[in-house]
């Protein structure tokens, strides 16, 4: 259940990687908040992991853009959610 | 484009946005329709099964073209449990009729297709377009929409909101309000290759005949979520889908971990053998059923399909509920501006008339009670039940010198133990409440 098997998986995929936009941006914090802390685990790209310091961060280049941390989150507040722009992002051969 | 003036703008490419560009410009409507996606379909994840009954209505001689995978002859409902699963197949002959009733699809591949069909019939795409936020006149009525490439905006009549269940143009506008994690069910999904004459062989199929498997018990970690196993012509889709509250809550279950176990199941397993992964997605499903159903309509705006929550998750149908609303709605807006009257939340009422006057609501009603049976029995349901029913199937086969008198003692003593009379009972009542 390591995340480079989610990587792997991701690997199959296409991206256009909006480079230097993240469309998906953690509030900074200290101390992260249970639902960020579910995130590492609950993201079906991996995208979310704790630092050193115990601090989530994210990487969103293999997101799906399903939108499940927006909604875990939506409450705390924890993150700022946008669709990535026109054009980028996964783009799925099968879907 | 920038002062171009359309009747209608449709937000999104997927089913529910195809079928109501295709119905309006059918009627002479000028429609513009906004993907943000390369094609159509580029963002979008079924398992997928069509139900040809809503695309007929739409398209009556869509077997002619559309890029159609397998013609389900075959249905498999299991209860698993970690050693194996009991259920329910049905099979009949009599699916392989001249007009199938249901088919397995690609997503990406038939949104594709039935965006060309919008196109041809006159309405405009706009792809690579995200669109960003609605625009209000000083009433509040919905004119037109900001996208993320025209400065300006682009106006309309009408906007029909078919931009999917994360749908952020209609929320954040404040037309409905923010998804719950009890009503949205992430599913993850991944697409297995193999040769056509293996998939045939491996489930007993001749030409274009199909399998659908939809599985539920100990696979989800106790957790409430389905899994799915369908037979395309040259590929499985394989995946499960639980709702994001559970697992928000648990402690160590990931999708792709689920997922995992799903295919790894000894039930599954030899199923995939060999199998080529080509592609890993997710997407949300809206499973809240009819309460989380939001307002439907407004001044100048039309929900359509996963943003309206159309989803029956008991009988695992979707598509056909965002053909439907999507066709329903391209009808109604035609009507309205082929009568040379406006947009209004009263007149656009007349859709939701329509929707509850049709299988739509219908069926959203009959099930509204399940998500809440599932929110407080699930881990019984997901967990327990199809333990007790493997369990009881085993000791009904095995061949033991134990007399069948004792065995359906011993089945019915297991159930009393595991749940209790009083549990067992509120439970069977709970669910044929949910179920009438």
């Amino acid at each position: 259940m390591s995340d480079d098997r989610v990587e792997n998986r991701l690997f199959q995929n296409r991206y256009v990687v909006d480079v230097g936009r993240p469309h998906i941006e953690i509030r900074p914090h200290e101390v992260p908040s249970r639902e960020l802390v579910a995130m590492t685990r609950v993201c079906p790209a991996g995208c979310y992991s704790q630092n050193e310091q115990g601090q989530v961060e994210i990487t969103a280049d293999g997101c799906m853009e399903c939108g499940t941390c927006r909604v875990v989150c939506a409450k705390s507040g924890d993150i700022k959610w946008n669709y990535p722009r026109g054009g980028y992002g996964v783009l799925f051969k099968f879907g | 484009m920038t002062h171009e003036h359309f009747d209608a703008i449709v937000v999104g490419a997927g089913p529910s946005g195809n079928a109501a560009a295709y119905t309006m410009a059918q009627r002479g409507l000028k429609v513009l329709q906004i993907e943000r996606g390369e094609y159509a379909g580029s963002k979008n994840v079924q398992g997928a099964i069509l139900y040809s009954d809503a695309l007929e209505k739409i398209i009556p001689d869509f077997r002619d073209e559309a890029p159609l995978e397998r013609h389900v002859i075959e249905q498999r409902i299991w209860m698993m449990d970690d050693a194996g699963h009991t259920g329910m197949h049905h099979r009949s002959d009599d699916y392989n009729e001249d007009r199938p009733n249901r088919y397995t699809i690609i997503r990406a591949q038939f949104d594709k297709w039935f965006n060309r069909c919008v196109r041809e019939i006159g309405v405009t795409v706009l792809f690579e377009t995200t669109v960003t936020s609605l625009i209000t006149d000083e009433n509040k009525r919905v004119i037109g929409v900001q996208t993320d490439r025209d400065g300006n905006g682009i106006f309309a009549d009408v906007v029909v909101l078919a931009e999917g269940v994360n749908g952020l143009v209609g929320q954040r506008s404040g037309l409905r309000r923010e998804l719950r994690p009890e009503d949205v069910a992430l599913a993850v999904k991944e697409m297995h290759f193999l040769p056509q004459e293996v998939i045939d062989a491996r489930f007993n199929l001749k030409g274009e005949e199909g399998v659908v498997i939809e599985a539920m018990g100990t696979i989800t970690d106790g957790m409430v979520g389905t899994a799915f196993l369908y037979t395309n012509r040259e590929s499985i889709s394989v995946g499960v889908g639980c709702l994001v509250s559970e697992f928000a809550k648990s402690g160590e279950a990931t999708p792709h971990g689920i997922l995992d176990r799903f295919k790894n199941h000894p039930s599954i397993k030899a199923l995939l053998e060999g199998s080529e992964i080509k592609e890993y997605a997710a997407h949300l499903i809206p499973e809240g059923g009819f309460r989380a159903v939001p307002e439907l309509v407004g001044d100048g705006w039309i929900v359509v399909g996963d943003a309206g929550h159309f989803v029956n998750a008991v009988h695992r149908e979707g598509s056909n509920l965002a053909m439907t609303t999507g066709r329903l709605a391209g009808e109604v807006v035609a009507n309205i501006l082929g009568s040379c009257m406006t947009c209004t939340r009263d007149n656009l009422q007349t859709y939701v008339r329509q929707l509850e006057d049709s299988f739509v609501m219908k069926d959203m009603k009959k099930y509204k009670n399940v998500p809440r049976m599932l929110e407080q029995g699930g881990r019984h349901i997901m967990d327990l039940y199809p333990r007790l029913l493997n369990r009881s199937a085993q000791t009904w086969f095995r061949v033991d010198g134990k007399d069948k008198k004792s065995k359906e003692s011993d089945i019915l003593r297991s159930a009393r133990q595991a749940r209790g009379l009083t549990g067992l009972l509120g439970d069977a009542f709970k669910l044929a409440r949910a179920w009438r």
